[in-house]
């Protein structure tokens, strides 16, 4: 049995991603994909989905949203105070969703993105081998008022009551940790040793591309012409106004700033929970 | 030369799982089938461990499935393939025939750069559709190309105000490039035309027909040429026209 999850609010930024759309960078297509992986799998793993399986990623303030069929959910990541038909529900935990029962959202509590998923998850179109959203590869880069989700229908009897306890310090950390990108050699020499030691704070400007990063001008190296090269999620790139960008999943697959430091995965999990005015720092890992 | 790969190459790992091989920083054809030659080596004999390859002017990204246990031993073995480069010319790369709309109504800053130039609108035409491309990369948006060749004589400074929006299919010069807007976008380059092809088309596999290695040219069209193209492409009937590089 099909069903669809229909839209009648959008919220701030909603969109169905999977892990991500890979083989097209050398045609200048991003990856795109969940920005908090770890809060995603979370959330996936408990209806026992495949690590693939596409969810709706929430931001900051969540959509309405009808389902037409039977299932089960579960929600993780950032705690936006999620409501069925009214009544609060759980974080990490398998929730059984019935026909016309509604899915709606409130104040945010912590963290900036949630991770919705459904049993067996969203089965929207797949476009280039992945359902993430990201225009003009999708039609759309965010779910709209009106558009009709298909999911597969379940048997939402849950008798898995088990849910699973997450470390909140997650959200609250401020370390991002990184590994030296290519052109770290290009930061003066104090630079290099004090950018472990500075707490940054996040710009307006962050979004499923990049975040700002603001509190410290660096120096941009003069006479400095590096040619456009690769970029990946999660590197921190140095620009000529002196702060810096880590880039996120939706990047553009090359760019003509240094490469300052590279995020690991947990680091862009980390930062894709932080906001506007969020306080992080850098903390270096060494090559196992 | 045995050695067809006689630069001397840097590897750097970007994160655990990726690794960053660069060549001289210059913007040359010899250095760009150097790499798209080693590229499609690697691939060929690394291919099980790798997501995918990147490459743009005098870099190669190699993107794996997992974290690299060793950089030295992938070193290694991209040296020794190196010195197996296969000595086939790249049969694949073409020169596509691509049509260009300069009326006015779509070339909104011609008039501009001509003025800048002293030239006429015809002379930057004929200047721009003469020259041959080469298509370094794709990047910035998708089906975005990086090419080379812009003749000198019409390089010309990006605006210093950028607009906003951007049709899809403008042809433009920012600098020392040339390029074609894949979709509507802002930017900060000359408009001097408009394609009427797709350049990024997500319905098709490969969704761009151009790849980095081939040439492109460009050759005027009018307003009904444009309008009848624009049909056809939207019908999935035009044949972009190539010759062999």
């Amino acid at each position: 049995m099909t069903g669809v999850v229909e839209v009648i609010s959008s919220g701030l930024y909603s969109s169905i991603q999977d892990l991500g759309r890979f083989g097209f960078r050398k045609y200048g297509v991003p990856v795109s994909g969940v920005m908090d992986e770890q809060s995603a799998s979370m959330a996936n793993h408990l209806l026992n989905n495949a690590p693939a399986a596409a969810v709706m990623e929430i931001t900051m303030t969540g959509p309405k949203l009808l389902f037409s069929i039977n299932t089960q959910i579960a929600i993780s990541g950032a705690d936006i105070s999620p409501q069925l038909n009214g009544e609060a529900i759980p974080l990490n935990k398998i929730i059984k969703v019935s026909e016309a029962d509604m899915l709606s959202f409130g104040k945010l509590k912590y963290g900036l993105r949630c991770y919705l998923a459904v049993k067996g998850g969203f089965q929207t179109e797949m476009v280039m081998n992945s359902r993430s959203y990201f225009a003009p590869v999708t039609k759309s880069s965010v779910i709209q008022k009106g558009t009709q989700l298909p999911i597969n229908g379940y048997d939402n009897s849950v008798h898995n009551l088990s849910y699973v306890k997450t470390d909140p310090s997650f959200f609250s950390q401020s370390h991002l940790p990184c590994t030296k990108g290519p052109e770290f050699g290009l930061l003066t020499a104090a630079e290099q040793k004090s950018i472990f030691n500075k707490e940054l704070s996040i710009g307006q400007e962050n979004n499923r591309m990049g975040y700002r990063l603001e509190g410290f001008a660096f120096q941009y190296p003069t006479g400095h012409n590096m040619l456009t090269s690769a970029v990946l999620p999660g590197t921190v790139q140095l620009t000529p106004s002196g702060n810096l960008i880590a880039l996120m999943k939706d990047c553009q697959t090359t760019g003509g700033y240094p490469r300052i430091l590279q995020l690991s995965q947990e680091g862009v999990n980390k930062l894709a929970q932080k906001k506007t005015s969020d306080r992080v720092s850098f903390s270096l890992e060494e090559r196992g | 030369m045995n050695n067809l790969i006689p630069y001397p190459l840097t590897f750097k790992s970007i994160g655990h799982s990726a690794l960053l091989i660069e060549w001289p920083s210059q913007i040359d054809k010899i250095i760009l089938d150097d790499i798209l030659q080693l590229q499609s080596s690697i691939e060929r004999e690394l291919g099980n461990l790798l997501v995918e390859t990147v490459n743009t002017y005098n870099s190669l990204t190699l993107i794996f499935h997992s974290p690299i246990s060793s950089i030295d031993a992938i070193e290694k073995k991209i040296q020794q393939l190196c010195q197996i480069q296969p000595s086939i010319k790249s049969e694949n790369q073409k020169t596509w025939k691509i049509p260009v709309c300069y009326d006015k109504e779509f070339g909104i800053d011609l008039d501009d750069v001509a003025r800048q130039h002293k030239l006429s609108t015809d002379e930057i035409i004929a200047i721009h559709s003469k020259a041959k491309y080469l298509v370094y990369f794709i990047g910035f948006l998708p089906g975005f190309l990086y090419l080379g060749g812009l003749p000198k004589k019409i390089h010309t400074p990006r605006k210093s105000t950028p607009r906003l929006r951007i049709k899809k299919g403008a042809v433009a010069i920012g600098g020392q490039q040339t390029g074609i807007y894949p979709s509507e976008s802002p930017g900060g380059w000359n408009i001097i035309g408009n394609s009427p092809l797709l350049l990024f088309d997500p319905e098709q596999d490969p969704p761009c027909f151009v790849q980095a290695g081939d040439c492109l040219q460009f050759y005027p069209i009018n307003k009904n040429e444009h309008q009848k193209i624009l049909k056809e492409v939207e019908q999935k009937s035009f044949t972009i026209e190539a010759d062999p590089s």
